[in-house]
């Protein structure tokens, strides 16, 4: 292959089905040893110990007890889950949270689809598509926090937008919405998390034989019915993944919500974030089973409607 | 339109041209703003215009007196992102060839390794910390932190290997043993010229995740921040330009890794298509 292995690299993440794909027929022929599980143990050990006993202990510790000044009491109670359940400010922060995510998924998804769609169908020449797609993916490798700060001089108050709309005479008075407000949380959303919809999506429309365009519109089909009903089936993996990926990022985020709402705005998580300032570690667990249930669910959902375990064996 | 026409270009390519540009200036401008007003003159101004450009907020971060711990942390956010790295490296490419071939668990660990990946940071966060007091553990970056970090960027190096080994055909190594390579030779003549550009790319993801990781870090490095830390802490804290100085010195660092990490892949690929 000539393109440049990063490539590989930044659409890994929608190789889940041709690894899957290797999962099946790799080296079956050979006799089964114990090299495959000498090479998985090491990642099998840091997965146990940094995220199933941890998550396990959660779980464990939703149903604990907390007591002013000594913390953590072992117990088997549904208080913490009952708190939680009937507060209505967890609610509303869910309610926000999905208000968050929705826009956030929506725009993201079109950005992502119609990005990618011209990268690899309007783009001729290979090295300039790729060339593109790595400006769109080098900001992914910096700092989130600095990326999100970095909106202050633009949106503010006194801003860049503020100063050149005055200075057109648009508005005689800046605009206060820009910053610390919803929209400002939601261009931060898209500013950070667009990349992770367009690798994936990029990924599953590089592999669409262009030939069956080619032929769709022989047959007749219109330019949208290419679209609609070649090239949106084709690239429904990319599509998943990278609703997967937006989905659970914006649900468990709690830094640009705080940041970029100036506190006017919650999540979820600066929920938990709240009750783990007041060392309320057992509310808190039982806020984050809670959110990991909701996310899981939104995960299996996305996997089924795509069947991902089917293109993993097929 | 669609496919390769070679005719003219359709109106649709104009739009989306458009839409493109508009997309990374969209993702660069904001960050080009940050870069040039961390050379604010001593106006203080957070806002442009840029007054009396000078280099007095990067002075101000190497010498603490004012803003935070910033030389501490970042001594701390080195050392951290390139132990993530070498570990991500060694864990996920050795893990990425168990998956070439069928073993028992293979789904469970594919499938542990999906939910440590999309699982809120701040949940994992809270579960380490735990599992640290539960053993009796203080939390540090060195330990708790590092951890929290792996169960972040091996997933992504798993999927990275993945997509790289799919490219390596079995057959590859066959032909190789059927004329007579030893083991190590075909794995250092055949399989490790090709999945070479992919462990680059598993180590570019190694430490800048782990160089940025926020929410993960957030509970688990114990009373010593690292720098995405310091810097969560500088937003509410700190009101002068400084904070986009510190801005400009990560963004230059994680710049100066994408440029080693592309550069070498691509001298890489040119060496090999000159050889070949």
């Amino acid at each position: 292959m000539s393109a440049p292995a990063i490539e590989d690299g930044t659409a890994a993440a929608a190789a889940i089905p041709g690894s899957g794909m290797k999962m099946d027929e790799g080296m079956s022929v050979r006799k089964t040893s114990l090299v495959p599980y000498l090479q998985v143990a090491p990642l099998t050990l840091v997965l146990l110990l940094f995220f199933a006993i941890p998550v396990a202990l959660v779980v464990a510790v939703s149903f604990f007890r907390y007591q002013m000044l000594v913390g953590l009491v072992p117990d088997f109670t549904f208080k913490n889950y009952v708190d939680v359940l009937s507060n209505p400010t967890s609610w509303s922060l869910y309610l926000s949270t999905f208000k968050f995510t929705l826009i956030v998924l929506a725009i993201t998804l079109v950005l992502g689809f119609w990005i990618s769609y011209f990268l690899v169908f309007h783009v001729r020449n290979l090295m300039t598509a790729i060339a593109l797609f790595l400006i769109c993916t080098v900001p992914f490798w910096t700092s989130n926090i600095i990326r999100m700060i970095s909106w202050r001089p633009v949106l503010g108050r006194e801003g860049l937008i503020n100063q050149a709309l005055q200075g057109m005479g648009i508005t005689a008075q800046p605009i206060d919405w820009l910053l610390y407000s919803d929209f400002s949380v939601v261009v931060a959303y898209v500013h950070l998390y667009t990349l992770f919809m367009i690798v994936p999506i990029f990924n599953s429309m590089a592999r669409i034989d262009k030939s069956l365009l080619e032929a769709a519109v022989d047959a007749g089909a219109s330019r949208w019915g290419v679209v609609w009903n070649v090239v949106l089936p084709l690239s429904k993996t990319g599509i998943a993944l990278g609703s997967l990926f937006v989905v659970t990022l914006v649900m468990g985020d709690f830094s640009v919500v705080t940041v970029m709402s100036g506190g006017l705005s919650g999540s979820v998580t600066s929920g938990m974030f709240n009750d783990l300032q007041f060392l309320n570690y057992p509310r808190a667990a039982a806020n984050a089973v809670i959110l990991l249930i909701v996310v899981l669910l939104i995960a299996v959902a996305i996997f089924r409607l795509v069947d991902v375990r089917k293109e993993l064996v097929r | 339109m669609a496919a390769p026409s070679y005719g003219k270009r359709p109106w649709t390519f104009y739009v989306l041209a458009a839409l493109f540009t508009l997309f990374v200036i969209f993702l660069y401008g904001p960050m080009i703003s940050v870069l040039v007003l961390s050379f604010q003159g001593p106006s203080a101004a957070l806002n442009f215009p840029l007054r009396d450009p000078s280099l007095m907020w990067f002075d101000e971060l190497f010498n603490p007196r004012r803003v935070g711990d910033v030389p501490g942390a970042f001594s701390r956010s080195l050392p951290l992102a390139l132990i993530t790295m070498l570990l991500t490296v060694l864990i996920a490419v050795t893990a990425g060839f168990a998956f070439r071939r069928r073993f028992r668990g293979a789904t469970l660990v594919f499938y542990m390794a999906i939910a440590s990946l999309i699982i809120p940071g701040l949940v994992l966060s809270i579960g380490i910390l735990v599992t640290a007091r539960f053993l009796g553990l203080s939390a540090s970056w060195y330990t708790t932190a590092l951890g929290a970090h792996l169960s972040w960027t091996l997933p992504f190096g798993l999927l990275i290997m993945f997509a790289v080994l799919g490219r390596l055909s079995p057959s590859y190594e066959e032909a190789a043993y059927d004329l007579g390579a030893r083991r190590w030779q075909t794995i250092k003549e055949v399989v490790l010229p090709i999945v070479f550009p992919g462990i680059i790319a598993v180590a570019l993801f190694g430490f800048t995740l782990s160089y940025d990781e926020f929410p993960r870090s957030w509970l688990t490095v114990g009373t010593l921040n690292t720098l995405p830390l310091e810097i969560w802490t500088m937003t509410t804290n700190v009101t002068s330009p400084a904070l986009y100085a510190l801005g400009t010195v990560t963004t230059v660092v994680s710049f100066i890794v994408i440029a080693l990490a592309l550069g070498s892949i691509l001298i890489i690929q040119r060496r090999r298509s000159g050889s070949s």
